[in-house]
């Protein structure tokens, strides 16, 4: 009887434990062969038939649709280059220049994926509307209220996530570091 | 348990892509899917600077021939299987034409293709989908907001149809 006890508890533990890791595993965005470079990290396999078995998990479970490797690559970033998690309430400066592609557009989620409800109906930019310095450069202001410039509106909500997707671009399976990658970087300015 | 929940959990997954936009696409059809908003978007992390249709295919009858016209700033063609796999995307740039013209079919569909068809047409575009079902992706970049609406206007005009052999 001891033994019959003790068998189904540690079968219980065991099958919680698997779950749990699944579930921590599918929730906190783990999947293997991802390239970071500063704040920013993708995961190009997810783009092929080569995705592995945790990032298809994923995404079955979000529904979402990964952008196909031919077409481009997706950066996301959810924390600025101090490791801050991004916050709608703070403002946050994204500067810099991006890496070699035909366009790019960078897009404000909540944690979910949605896109968040602002006053001017604004969710991300294109390469094409940004106003850029005479040297090529950028900032993006993001933050809950009004800026002169490119300001990216958060809507003031606590948390989300910045998507910047580069199209007919070379940065892909091949990408191994930040060397001919320049992403622009993160940087919390002022919060409340 | 934690290998095979996340081995099974893509064939069980009820919310996945396909399974979303199965409800308003008929088979065989290029169908329009709405630009996402704040309160309701088809899929998460969809590119709202993008306009979106989508041809949710079934070959097991016969191949299908697809086109769209390419866009003044940016298009692609992207194809999914059933189980939301990209195994194949290609752009405006790489199609080098004004059109976006190809022949999707299973590899067996391939294989049955006359010999000399092959031949005449060097020049078609051939792509195998390793499923009988799966989804072509059809996004066409509105570089503003306000070329939106004539990105989504291309995007009718895209084809995809069933070609009896």
């Amino acid at each position: 009887m001891r033994l019959l006890l003790g068998s189904l508890f540690a079968l219980a533990t065991a099958a919680l434990i698997g779950l749990s890791a699944t579930w921590f595993a599918l929730n906190e965005g783990i999947a293997y062969g991802g390239i970071t470079i500063g704040a920013w990290t993708a995961w190009p396999k997810n783009g092929t038939p080569g995705i592995d078995p945790y990032a298809r998990a994923m995404v079955a479970r979000s529904g979402e649709l990964p952008v196909g490797s031919g077409d481009g690559v997706t950066f996301y970033a959810r924390a600025d280059d101090a490791a801050h998690p991004l916050d709608g309430r703070c403002d946050v400066a994204l500067s810099g220049t991006t890496p070699q592609a035909r366009f790019w557009t960078l897009t404000l989620y909540d944690p979910e994926g949605r896109l968040v409800a602002n006053s001017v109906q604004r969710h991300g930019f294109t390469s094409q509307e940004i106003i850029r310095s005479a040297q090529g450069n950028f900032e993006i202001t993001i933050g809950p209220q009004a800026r002169p410039g490119n300001w990216l509106p958060t809507g003031g909500i606590d948390r989300y996530l910045l998507a910047l997707r580069l199209y007919d671009t070379p940065v892909g399976l091949a990408t191994r570091s930040g060397r001919d990658t320049p992403m622009p970087s993160i940087n919390q300015k002022s919060c409340p | 348990m934690h290998l095979s929940t996340v081995l099974l959990l893509p064939t069980m997954a009820t919310q996945d892509a396909y399974s979303r936009l199965t409800p308003f696409t008929p088979v065989n059809k290029v169908v329009p899917v709405p630009a996402p908003s704040p309160d309701k978007a088809t899929m998460p992390f969809m590119d709202p600077a993008f306009a979106m249709a989508v041809c949710r295919y079934d070959l097991t009858d016969a191949p299908l021939k697809f086109s769209v016209p390419i866009s003044q700033a940016y298009t692609s063609v992207s194809f999914y299987t059933r189980a939301d796999i990209a195994y194949y995307a290609i752009n405006d740039r790489a199609a080098g034409r004004r059109v976006i013209e190809l022949d999707l079919m299973t590899p067996d569909q391939h294989n049955d293709l006359p010999d000399n068809e092959e031949i005449t047409a060097a020049d078609r575009l051939i792509v195998e989908s390793p499923t009988n079902t799966g989804l072509i992706v059809i996004k066409a970049l509105a570089a503003e907001p306000g070329l939106l609406a004539s990105a989504q206007n291309l995007l009718t005009s895209a084809k995809c149809q069933p070609q009896p052999q």
